[in-house]
């Protein structure tokens, strides 16, 4: 089998993982809705294969504060996923959740750890829709939370797309409750797990 | 006042004073702003590998440290700096989660900041001042008219080095 890059991925490759990530995204909120017991209606995700240049420009910018959700993943995929919510939103999310008012800018403890939970479960969702499509095995490890700039986070996803090729797939849903709250996934697998997925659908390579 | 350009992740600019340079949000990436004293002329690349040699596809020239740092050198002297003067400051390299899919994509701030202080080394660039590691993504300006290399992070106030 010849090497599989980013870079030289077909339209029918990049399509197949735009429907994945149409669906990860779609479990993810039914999820997210369950959690807040809520109704929370999704947009049909944006998927953009990007230059790293463009990353910034396709966010809301590098320098929005953000919060991201990094884990790696195991199994018969192996590689990470990143969700990404803007500060605004993640505030809001969290003080639905504890059924507080956060106060000030910064995150306390507790909302720090609410959301870490909010990102375990939307990633676990996704990965759970992408386990029972393919039939492979993915399991999440624990997850680890920054606040920080957006450009600061997406590079450490970008760094790992960086060392198979020159672009990144990006995964942009609009989430909303009463105010849209603007979430990214990135899904970053190995190349080989590329292959493995695909095929587990069918797809030759 | 000059224009401020702007630099992208693995993207490299030259800048003359009274220009200044900006690259957003850096995180274990890094920044190397390049400057000649004397003619005011300067540089910053944003690089995001170590080494273009451990990897295959390695076409990108200003993605890698090495090769990154070798194409802003030419550049900022084909615009009119002296490579003799060259001085250089640099930022970013950060480990922005403390847990990752492996040690080795966590630490890659660490290496990339290990990789440009060789190349620099190399080259025989001194380095006059850097804030690089920790834990915190920073956005750099750089000002080739006085050298100040102003770094922003978030719930920080702004500093130069």
């Amino acid at each position: 089998m010849s090497e599989l890059t980013i870079d030289d991925m077909s339209n029918e490759y990049f399509d197949v993982l735009k429907e994945l990530g149409n669906i990860g995204a779609g479990n993810a909120t039914t999820a997210l809705a369950q959690m807040m017991q809520c109704k929370v209606d999704m947009s049909v995700p944006r998927v953009q294969l990007l230059e790293f240049k463009e990353l910034g420009d396709a966010m809301v910018g590098e320098e929005t504060v953000m919060a991201g959700i990094y884990l790696a993943i195991e199994g018969d995929i192996t590689g990470s996923i990143m969700f990404l919510l803007e500060k605004q939103a993640a505030k809001h999310l969290v003080g639905k959740l504890t059924g507080m008012e956060s106060e000030g800018e910064e995150f306390s403890e507790m909302e720090y750890s609410a959301l870490k939970e909010v990102g375990n479960i939307m990633t676990g969702a996704y990965l759970n829709s992408l386990s029972s499509i393919t039939n492979l095995v993915i399991s999440p490890t624990v997850p680890d939370l920054t606040v920080d700039m957006a450009g600061a986070i997406l590079s450490v996803p970008a760094i790992e797309f960086a060392a198979l090729g020159d672009r990144m797939l990006l995964i942009q849903t609009q989430f909303f409750d009463e105010m849209v709250l603007d979430g990214y996934f990135i899904l970053i697998p190995d190349m080989d797990s590329y292959g493995r997925m695909l095929r587990a659908l069918g797809i030759g390579l | 006042m000059g224009v401020e350009i702007k630099v992208g992740m693995a993207d490299l600019k030259v800048c003359v004073s009274p220009d200044s340079i900006t690259t957003l949000g850096l995180g274990s990436c890094v920044g190397i702003a390049l400057r000649d004293p004397v003619t005011k002329i300067g540089g910053l690349a944003h690089i995001m590998l170590p080494d273009s040699t451990s990897i295959r596809n390695n076409s990108n020239i200003p993605k890698f440290a090495d090769t990154g740092i070798e194409e802003l050198v030419k550049q900022v002297t084909k615009k009119g700096a002296n490579r003799n003067r060259l001085v250089a400051k640099i930022a970013g390299g950060a480990q922005m989660f403390a847990f990752g899919s492996n040690s080795e994509a966590v630490r890659v701030g660490e290496r990339n900041v290990q990789a440009v202080k060789k190349k620099l080394g190399e080259m025989k660039i001194p380095i006059l001042a850097e804030d690089t590691g920790k834990n915190f993504g920073r956005t750099v300006i750089f000002y080739p008219e006085t050298g100040d290399f102003v770094i922003r992070a978030v719930g920080k106030s702004e500093y130069k080095i």
